[in-house]
């Protein structure tokens, strides 16, 4: 009885994920099905799979600038953003994973809380502290704004990764005579790149999927895709083709490196406490 | 790791302190501000004390609105934990399936959260949508932009959909960090595979659950755009959660003191939960 349910269950046991996967994957395909249908073939008949494929709707995208401006603009704030979190983070992980300083705990809490904080509570401040300065929708204000949650985010993962290099590391580099900057540059970041390259991916996703203060913050010349793609929704006689298309390549810049990070995504929404 | 006590380390924190200053602090300062006082126009503000937090206390709106949140928290989490962990013990340990596993789980996850609710949005939809127009084909009636329980249904199988994958790693990451040789001990001893889980896995997994039962709670209990996107907050106010409902009031109508009377209110929650997740990591971390 024993020997033959193990093996059984066992054998079994890949159907789990598999049914997930699928179920993962199947709203997935029907955007890309979509992306490839004529708006009247969308509406029209139900079918499983592109009759008439066509490219159209990316077509209209890379040509129409109201759309590929979108995205030339979220990409511009995105990397400002990846930019400045991970620098300003760098010196600060730094302090937390090897000092012990006056408040340190509690500042250590208070860059989580921002983390944790909901966009939502800050849309109305951000949207009249940055109209005081004259910065509405410019891309440095939506790339300061999700610093946000982007630098405690950085802070966290990166105070993770650096917390695992010894300490010998930096006491011997010391006493062979290596200034602090040196050091720091040529020994210390060589060692914590992989942690460096998951917090600039994990800053560079957070802001790419953030929608509400990217939108409250701008108007037209620094809109992103995400709120281009909310003003069709909200449009009558919208074109569904274009919208899944818009979709599909929003989801590109996180499939495309998604391979290099696999061993790192649980790490990086943990705070780097896995 | 013994630390060094060095207070010269403010100054390596000082970039960070200036730049959360600004992108926090003097936001959060002007939340405060108008939360205590009212305006007639002109900006003419007068002290209104602790009138707008007795009304935010008071309103209903308030109440349902945290009520929604609470009981979608209560049910994604009900849905997403075990089944992550199923999931989780179910996933090849070696060999070519791991990478493809992890690959193709963690795609969702990736996603913008309004191409989330797009995605969604377009596969609900009876007339245009694979689940809508199958669902409709078996003879169920359902539709999310006009029934409040099928909206309910929709949003949960999306968060489903979007964060189960967040608990599979997490638990995966846990699980492999376990040596063969638990597992040949078990062996030999003749344990079950449910002795296996629960004292063998389940031990092994435990700072690694809690992580994803806090992380799923505190980003479930901020939603945003996915209901936006989706439904808008309706039919009626069916899915208006707190987020919703906030920025309704303080962008939509502009209700500056209640708006920013509900901010604190929900920051405080939010700084409750952040206290019990801090406490959470630095213990378990200072356990090893």
């Amino acid at each position: 009885m024993m020997t033959n349910k193990q093996p059984l269950s066992q054998r079994l046991s890949w159907l789990v994920p598999t049914i997930y996967i699928v179920f993962l994957l199947l709203p997935i395909y029907w955007l890309v099905n979509m992306s490839f249908k004529e708006t009247s073939e969308i509406l029209g008949a139900f079918s499983l799979w592109p009759e008439n494929p066509t490219l159209r709707n990316y077509r209209v995208i890379f040509t129409d600038p109201s759309w590929y401006s979108g995205y030339i603009n979220s990409i511009i704030y995105v990397v400002l953003n990846t930019v400045i979190s991970v620098t300003v983070a760098l010196p600060a992980a730094y302090a937390f994973s090897r000092y012990r300083f006056l408040g340190d705990k509690h500042l250590f809490f208070w860059l989580l809380t921002n983390r944790m904080a909901p966009p939502a509570v800050f849309a109305l401040p951000f949207f009249q502290l940055y109209s005081a300065f004259g910065l509405i929708d410019t891309h440095i204000a939506v790339a300061i704004a999700h610093c946000l949650f982007n630098v405690p985010l950085a802070v966290w993962i990166l105070e993770g990764f650096m917390s695992g290099v010894p300490k010998e590391i930096d006491e011997t580099a010391y006493i062979d005579g290596y200034s602090f900057p040196r050091f720091f540059a040529r020994i210390f970041v060589p060692l914590i790149a992989s942690g460096i390259g998951v917090a600039a991916f994990f800053c560079f996703m957070f802001s790419w999927v953030e929608l509400l203060l990217a939108r409250t913050l701008t108007t037209t010349d620094a809109k992103p895709i995400a709120a281009t793609m909310t003003r069709t929704v909200s449009a009558s006689g919208l074109d569904w083709g274009v919208l899944a298309a818009a979709g599909v390549l929003t989801i590109i810049p996180g499939a495309l490196v998604i391979y290099f990070v696999r061993n790192y995504i649980a790490k990086g929404f943990a705070l780097g406490r896995v | 790791m013994e630390k060094t006590w060095n207070n010269k380390a403010w100054f390596m924190v000082l970039p960070v302190l200036v730049l959360v200053a600004f992108s926090a602090v003097i936001p959060l300062m002007t939340v405060v501000n108008y939360s205590v006082q009212d305006t007639f126009g002109n900006n003419a503000f007068f002290w209104a004390g602790t009138d707008w937090f007795l009304d935010v206390l008071e309103s209903d709106r308030f109440w349902d609105a945290l009520t929604r949140n609470l009981i979608f928290s209560a049910i994604i989490l009900a849905i997403e934990i075990p089944l992550g962990i199923v999931i989780a013990l179910n996933m090849p340990k070696r060999g070519i399936g791991v990478p493809i596993c992890l690959v193709l789980m963690a795609l969702p996850l990736l996603i913008p959260w309004n191409v989330v609710g797009t995605i969604w949005q377009v596969f609900g939809r009876v007339d245009i949508g694979l689940l809508g127009h199958t669902v409709t084909a078996l003879g169920i009636d359902y539709n999310y932009v006009q029934n409040p329980i099928d909206a309910w249904v929709t949003l949960i199988i999306m968060d489903v959909w979007h964060w189960t994958s967040l608990v599979v790693l997490l638990c995966y990451a846990g699980l492999v960090s376990i040596p063969d040789a638990y597992y040949q001990a078990a062996k030999i001893d003749g344990a079950s595979r449910w002795s296996v889980f629960r004292y063998i896995q389940l031990p092994k997994m435990k700072r690694v659950l809690l992580i994803a039962f806090l992380l799923r709670f505190m980003d479930s209990f901020m939603i945003y755009t996915e209901p936006f996107v989706v439904t808008g907050g309706g039919p009626g106010n069916s899915t208006t959660f707190l987020s919703v409902d906030l920025v309704k009031m303080a962008i939509g109508e502009f209700n500056l003191g209640p708006a920013a009377a509900l901010s604190i209110i929900y920051f405080l929650i939010i700084l409750l939960l952040s206290w019990i997740f801090y406490t959470v990591m630095t213990t378990s971390d200072a356990q090893g």
